[in-house]
């Protein structure tokens, strides 16, 4: 196997492990065994991934609430991760988080937030931290086209670019803000010419293929690293399930869904893998993805609850 | 009457004032299209079309901005949130624009609009997502706040929200909506502002809350019943104005008080009925006022965290017990 098939396989295991993940959140959460609001990250699993291939350990990721890929491609266990959706004290959170605010200071995942838009600036923040302590240091910032109308968004641009910050803003454009299309968000279909207004550098391309992803968010990183500039870039996606568990997901028509899953980014992966002939290495590491979700959901339902003083002032 | 549920009360009230006045028209995300997040606006864009069942992006303070604009030329905007939580986006925009425009301008201008939304805690939404926001509004001269808890009210108020001719902020639940109830049809039924509802009689202690929790006071009121306590229950629909009137009448019967609502104890709109009754009806007390609130920490996610962080009636029947001197 050579170096580059063996990159694309783990990748290929990091988008099956969120995959998987998500499905089997979305069953607990059918089970009632989850609570609240869940965002999944089905369909949008090569950005993550590619993203995480790209950057280093130590450069700063920071999202929204659809923010299990990210904590899992970052490096967040499993397990960490499922007992936080079940509200668990062995949660990444304690249990005080839930979906939408999975944090993992180890992995510099600082955090999913669930106001749109409202991370974009901490993200500038963070940012800004390296470049004052002379690190070269990368701060990634994802959100989603829904959040390119807010204000928040414009003022993190703003002073990132007239500070020359080293943040790369990743807007992954799934084309939908719950149930409004780009075309009711947007006066442009082109997100990245918001980058113009502010000198900012862009680029724009869609997550058909992890390399991709990766490849290109590189160079973006690398103008963040070296040259300490940020960079918009537009991702364009899609999501396959619903904006959360509760929408019905009425706005767009079944064939529409159906065309876009052909372009599945996981699928694409592994056809590409078993053309170069590594057929049993892709089912092996599908076979230790299941025993990897399994696990995580029975350390979930195994574990304890947090008790009042959890709640209470040590996490205050 | 008929019996309605909660949103549909809410609908109700909107489509009767946008039939009445072509001034009014909804605003927000995801209300028409999408039939609103929590289906308050249902139909709605079919009946009045897209002049005036308008979607907007993910822009609180610009279509909170852009609406006030408009009423303070003429037109009566509702404005709906997708929860109160996001209004904190646009919470300049109501604080120093809404609420000061009628002053700044000398009385020359004003602005009539209604914010509404749900409110307080919905069920394990976490922490950024619980907020019980009517507190922070009720702070504010040049806004007024409603909070209804039952249909009847919901639609009465709201009709007073949108004929009146300043910014009236109005809080909804999630978990009320489901909640029905006989509503008057009268196109004309109008509740006033700043009146409170007896929603149970009592002689002991007087409970005093206001939408999902004037629910769960009832309950620790019929709870108290079977131990022999008979407790009133206050319903104060409207925080600003607030009825003194109606909390200094119970209190001269029951001498003792309690305010229960969701929410953080420190300040807010129960520290401010506390002042009231212990400034207006000193002499009338036999106990301290006691409050039942939302714990003082972020909401937690944990379901049973949440509960114990969210006022349930046992609290609220121990600390009637506490100011009985029986527990
Ligand atoms: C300020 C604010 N307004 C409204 C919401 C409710 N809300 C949550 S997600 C969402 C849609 C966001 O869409 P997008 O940014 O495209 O991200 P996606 O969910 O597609 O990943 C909305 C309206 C919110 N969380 N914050």
């Amino acid at each position: 196997m050579s170096t580059s098939d063996a990159t694309h396989l783990a990748l290929y295991r990091q988008m099956v492990l969120i995959r998987r993940f998500e499905e089997e959140a979305a069953r607990a959460y059918s089970q009632g065994k989850i609570g609240g609001f869940l965002h999944l990250y089905i369909g949008q699993e090569p950005i993550a991934v590619g993203a995480v291939a790209a950057l280093q350990p130590d450069d700063y990721v920071i999202t929204t609430y659809r923010d299990h890929g990210l904590a899992l491609a970052r490096g967040m266990t499993p397990r960490a991760a499922m007992a936080e959706l079940f509200g668990k004290v062995t949660g990444c959170s304690k249990g005080l988080g839930g979906s939408m605010h999975f944090f993992d200071a180890e992995h510099h995942m600082l955090g999913g937030y669930g106001i749109v838009g409202g991370h974009i600036p901490i993200a500038a923040g963070t940012a800004f931290a390296s470049k004052y302590r002379e690190e070269k240091r990368v701060s990634m910032c994802f959100f989603g086209e829904g959040a390119v109308s807010i204000g928040d968004f414009h003022e993190g641009l703003s002073l990132a670019a007239l500070w020359k910050l080293p943040i790369v803003f990743v807007c992954e454009n799934n084309e939908y803000a719950m149930g409004t299309p780009l075309s009711r968000e947007l006066s442009v279909e082109d997100v990245s010419t918001k980058a113009l207004g502010y000198g900012m550098a862009r680029d724009r391309f869609f997550a058909d293929h992890v390399l991709t992803v990766r490849d290109r968010l590189a160079e973006a990183i690398e103008r963040a690293r070296e040259l300490s500039e940020p960079t918009l870039v537009e991702i364009r996606t899609y999501r396959f399930r619903g904006h959360s568990m509760s929408d019905p997901g009425k706005y767009r028509t079944p064939e529409e869904l159906e065309e876009r899953k052909k372009r599945d980014a996981v699928l694409r992966s592994r056809a590409d893998l078993e053309a170069a002939g590594m057929g049993a290495d892709v089912e092996a590491a599908e076979k230790e993805i299941e025993d990897i979700v399994a696990d995580a959901v029975r350390f979930a339902e195994e574990s304890p609850e947090p008790g009042p003083g959890v709640a209470r002032s040590d996490n205050v | 009457m008929s019996v309605m549920r909660f949103r549909e009360a809410v609908r109700a009230a909107m489509i009767e004032e946008m039939e009445r006045d072509s001034r009014v028209y909804l605003i927000g995300e995801e209300v028409g299209h999408y039939q609103g997040a929590y289906k308050v606006s249902e139909g709605m864009l079919e009946r009045f079309g897209e002049k005036r069942v308008i979607d907007t992006p993910i822009t609180e303070s610009g279509f909170t901005g852009i609406s006030i604009g408009a009423a303070m030329v003429g037109l009566r905007p509702i404005v709906e949130y997708m929860t109160w939580n996001f209004s904190a986006v646009a919470f300049d925009q109501i604080l120093n624009n809404a609420a000061k425009l009628r002053q700044m301008s000398g009385g020359q201008l004003h602005v009539p609009i209604v914010f509404r939304a749900p409110n307080g805690s919905a069920k394990q939404v976490g922490s950024q997502h619980s907020h019980s926001m009517e507190h922070f509004y009720a702070h504010v001269p040049g806004l007024k706040v409603l909070a209804p808890a039952t249909p009847a009210d919901a639609k009465g108020l709201l009709k007073a929200a949108i004929r009146d001719d300043d910014p009236v902020l109005y809080m909804e639940s999630e978990t009320l909506y489901g909640v029905k109830g006989e509503v008057p049809e009268d196109p004309d039924f109008v509740l006033p502002m700043g009146v409170a509802n007896v929603a149970r009689e009592g002689t002991d202690v007087t409970i005093v809350s206001w939408s999902r929790m004037v629910h769960v006071s009832l309950e620790a009121a019929n709870a108290l019943e079977k131990e022999g306590i008979s407790a009133e229950v206050i319903d104060l629909r409207s925080l600003r104005p607030l009825d003194e009137e109606s909390l200094v009448r119970s209190v001269h019967k029951t001498h003792r008080a309690i305010v229960a609502h969701e929410g953080w104890p420190y300040g807010g709109v129960g520290a401010e009925v506390a002042d009231r009754i212990q400034r207006l009806a000193f002499d009338d007390l036999d106990a301290p006022i006691l409050r039942v609130t939302t714990r003082d920490v972020p909401m937690p996610y944990n379901a049973k965290l949440e509960q114990y962080v969210i006022p349930q009636a046992p609290r609220i029947v121990e600390a009637a017990k506490k100011v009985l001197y029986r527990a």
